[in-house]
């Protein structure tokens, strides 16, 4: 139908092939075996241990069998050696990750960050062992898994690290790609977009725990709220459970131990505003 | 593009297609069957062969989106959906009989038969406005009955669902519906506000009741864009015999200003329910519209066009309850009493658009013939109307959110409980009665009602005092 004839001639498939010169990795991957799969993705965990504990667990009782990170596994929270060895543990076990521009951080002095993010970086760095570090580096920049798009910030550009903001961003991500639903986070508030195939937007607030169905003939562009740092005025951890067979998804929030992960950051000399803000979800 | 697969005797997804049944401008319609379900039903197929109304697909998006979402009498049950990358269709269930569109030669229609068409959809509406849903095509051709009465509002094509994507947002650069019924809202984008509904709601009523269109058939944007300073003739000048009531009602839902409509669909049917009840103001008695001069200033002066923020259905309809309040105001202590006014007081302060209904019931006797006046000679159904209105004077509730009835009844119980049920009340507020032995010998009416209710209900004691600690060690559970 027309919507696959449109989704042929995008621009996006050159642009992965490009991938190499502009200097990141595009991995292509095929995750299930055909059969039914819920996925459980998470963004932005951040170095928050109770958070993304109390993910995984929500997400395991909710009947996940496979999970995807999308990126910023560190920064901002104190417990960076204890996330990223659970994300090689899951990824050992078949999860997908990509890099988020904290992770890159980690390796690389080019990043500009703000003055909390750096200190807080630079703390980082110092805590993780060669083989944390090197996991994080060989982070692929985006994955392809069949029909859908995992990335760190968006699709047009990764490396640019550019945010979500606009339905303007949004569908600038959509046409770049010829997924049928990408998934990104690193603006830390959850929203979903959509662009039909005459490249009309739909923007929506999910709301938590209601599913919605993603239809094929339109793509959608899911955008996460965060496990380890939520902004969206909710304290309580985001993640996203995905029904690969019904293609329905669901915005989910857990609650987690905020006191203690904030005691940790201040525990550890971050500053302070970073243990503050959990508690407002700001 | 595939291949359209459709034709009698095809098969899709185990449902054997069997006749056409109708063929519209955006989709077409067939009887098909299904092994293991014996439910009627209909498979609905949108036109998307090139050249058709791009409007058709997205409409046919939003139906299979929230189709399959909604539940209960008022929505045909839906049974699976197919999508746009082999054969999209949706199967529901077929509801038998025609839409209230075959009533349009009988029309204007007895005051009655109108109001009771009108309190039937209202309360369709107001399970679809519960469920999140705004319909945006309320029409005659989008309603049909069951036998047993309940409205059924088919077409979703339009509509919006609060916890879904709105595909429709964007799609269409004017607005998109059926014209003669479109909220003036509408006009200008709003897609958020179940109060649109009402007004299509009212359009249909009036001109169920007169047999003109309040805003006539134009189809024109400039047209169209006149309800948004322009009120409607009053149907009394249509129809001079027509009930103050009714025009209370049908201008009230076709106020301008969504604000100053009902609050709520299950409002609406409420009034449409009572009409006794209904709280009649400078509305039911106007013979003409609003002067030139108020009509020029609303144009160039509109409220509607103010930016404003995304509203929240069900956050409205929350702030919108029904409530009920349980009355003994012939034989209930006045501690009692007195408390329930407290507590009824309290809840309603913090809700400004709720209504008061409160109820008194008069026992009849199971045996004896009851009579209408007591011993003194005075009316008792009066009598008790007047108390309920003297109870809630300190409540100072505006007229138009206050009413009362007595209901006559031998099981009290039962007849609070239907009462709630019938007009979709929220919260019931009932009175614990204290007298143990009165008690012990009819059973708790306010257990029975706290048990068997739909909805919330909150059973009131009066204060405890430290003189009735000790009778009430003796007097277990109380209510």
């Amino acid at each position: 139908m027309a919507a696959s004839d449109a989704l042929e001639n995008s621009p996006a498939l050159a642009h992965l092939v490009d991938v190499p010169q502009i200097g990141f990795i595009g991995v292509q991957i095929a995750f299930e075996g055909g059969g039914c799969v819920l996925l459980a993705v998470f963004s932005d965990i951040h170095g928050n241990r109770q958070a993304f504990d109390a993910c995984l667990k929500a997400a395991r009782a909710r009947g996940a069998e496979r999970f995807v990170l999308l990126g910023d596994l560190v920064g901002y929270g104190a417990d960076p050696e204890w996330v990223v060895d659970t994300a090689m543990e899951l990824v050992a076990h078949g999860a997908v990750a990509v890099r988020g521009n904290h992770d890159q951080a980690v390796n690389s002095s080019a990043e500009t960050m703000n003055a909390e993010a750096q200190i807080a970086i630079e703390w980082t760095r110092g805590r993780l062992d060669t083989a944390q570090r090197r996991f994080l580096a060989e982070l692929p920049m985006l994955v392809e898994d069949g029909d859908r798009l995992f990335v760190h910030s968006e699709a047009s550009s990764p490396q640019r690290w550019h945010y979500i903001r606009s339905t303007a961003d949004a569908a600038k991500s959509l046409i770049s790609t010829p997924a049928h639903v990408t998934f990104c986070g690193h603006i830390h508030r959850p929203a979903l977009y959509s662009m039909s195939v005459t490249a009309k937007m739909t923007s929506l607030v999910p709301k938590t725990g209601v599913s919605v169905p993603l239809l094929r003939g339109r793509q959608w562009l899911a955008v996460l709220g965060a496990v380890g740092q939520p902004r969206d005025g909710d304290p309580s951890a985001a993640f996203v459970l995905f029904d690969t067979v019904s293609c329905e998804i669901t915005y989910c929030r857990a609650p987690y131990d905020i006191a203690s992960a904030a005691s940790r950051i201040r525990e550890n000399g971050l500053p302070p505003w970073l243990a503050d803000r959990l508690s407002e979800g700001r | 593009m595939p291949i359209p697969l459709v034709k009698p005797g095809a098969e899709i997804d185990g449902y054997t297609i069997g006749e056409c049944v109708h063929a519209g401008g955006m989709a077409t319609l067939w009887m098909v069957t299904h092994p293991g379900i014996d439910t009627p039903l209909l498979m609905k197929i949108p036109r998307v062969s090139e050249g058709e109304d791009p409007a058709a697909i997205v409409s046919f998006e939003m139906e299979m989106i929230i189709l399959p979402r909604l539940a209960g009498p008022h929505v045909p049950a839906c049974f699976g959906t197919g999508d746009f990358a082999r054969q999209a269709y949706v199967v529901i269930e077929r509801i038998p009989g025609t839409t209230l569109y075959k009533r349009l030669p009988d029309l204007p229609l007895p005051y009655e038969e109108a109001r009771s068409l009108v309190a039937r959809i209202a309360t369709a509406l107001a399970d679809l406005h519960r469920q999140n849903v705004i319909h945006h095509d309320i029409k005659p051709s989008s309603i049909m009955f069951r036998d047993s009465g309940e409205a059924v509002l088919i077409d979703y094509g339009l509509s919006h669902h609060n916890h879904l994507p709105d595909l429709l947002q964007e799609e269409f650069r004017l607005p998109y519906g059926t014209a003669p019924y479109m909220a003036p809202e509408r006009l200008l984008g709003v897609r958020d506000d179940p109060r649109s509904d009402l007004f299509s709601l009212g359009v249909l009523l009036y001109f169920f009741t007169t047999g003109e269109r309040p805003f006539g058939e134009g189809e024109t944007l400039r047209a169209m864009r006149r309800r948004l300073w322009r009120d409607p003739h009053p149907p009394r000048t249509l129809r001079a015999d027509y009930p103050p009531w009714l025009q209370e009602v049908v201008l009230r839902c076709l106020e301008i200003e969504p604000g100053w409509r009902y609050p709520t669909a299950a409002q609406l049917a409420f009034d449409l329910t009572h009409p006794d009840q209904v709280k009649l103001t400078a509305r039911s008695e106007r013979l003409k519209r609003d002067s030139l001069s108020v009509a020029w200033r609303r144009r160039f002066n509109q409220g509607v066009m103010q930016p404003r923020a995304k509203a929240d259905v069900a956050a409205q309809i929350a702030s919108s309850p029904i409530l009920a309040v349980a009355l003994d105001t012939a034989e209930g202590a006045p501690e009692l009493n007195e408390a329930l006014r407290v507590t009824t007081e309290r809840i309603l302060a913090t809700l400004p658009s709720a209504r008061l209904a409160c109820v008194n019931v008069l026992k009849l006797n199971r045996i004896a013939v009851d009579r209408t006046l007591d011993e003194q000679g005075s009316n008792k159904h009066v009598d008790r109307l007047v108390a309920l209105r003297h109870w809630a004077t300190p409540l100072k509730l505006d007229e138009s959110r206050l009413s009362v009835h007595v209901l006559e009844a031998i099981d009290p119980a039962a007849a609070l409980l239907e009462f709630a049920e019938v007009n979709q009340v929220d919260h019931v507020i009932i009175g614990a009665r204290q007298g143990s032995f009165r008690r012990t010998l009819l059973g708790s009416v306010s257990a029975k009602v706290a048990s068997e209710a739909t909805c919330t209900v909150t059973v009131v004691r009066p204060p405890r005092l430290a003189a009735d600690a000790a009778e009430a060690d003796t007097d277990e559970a109380t209510g």
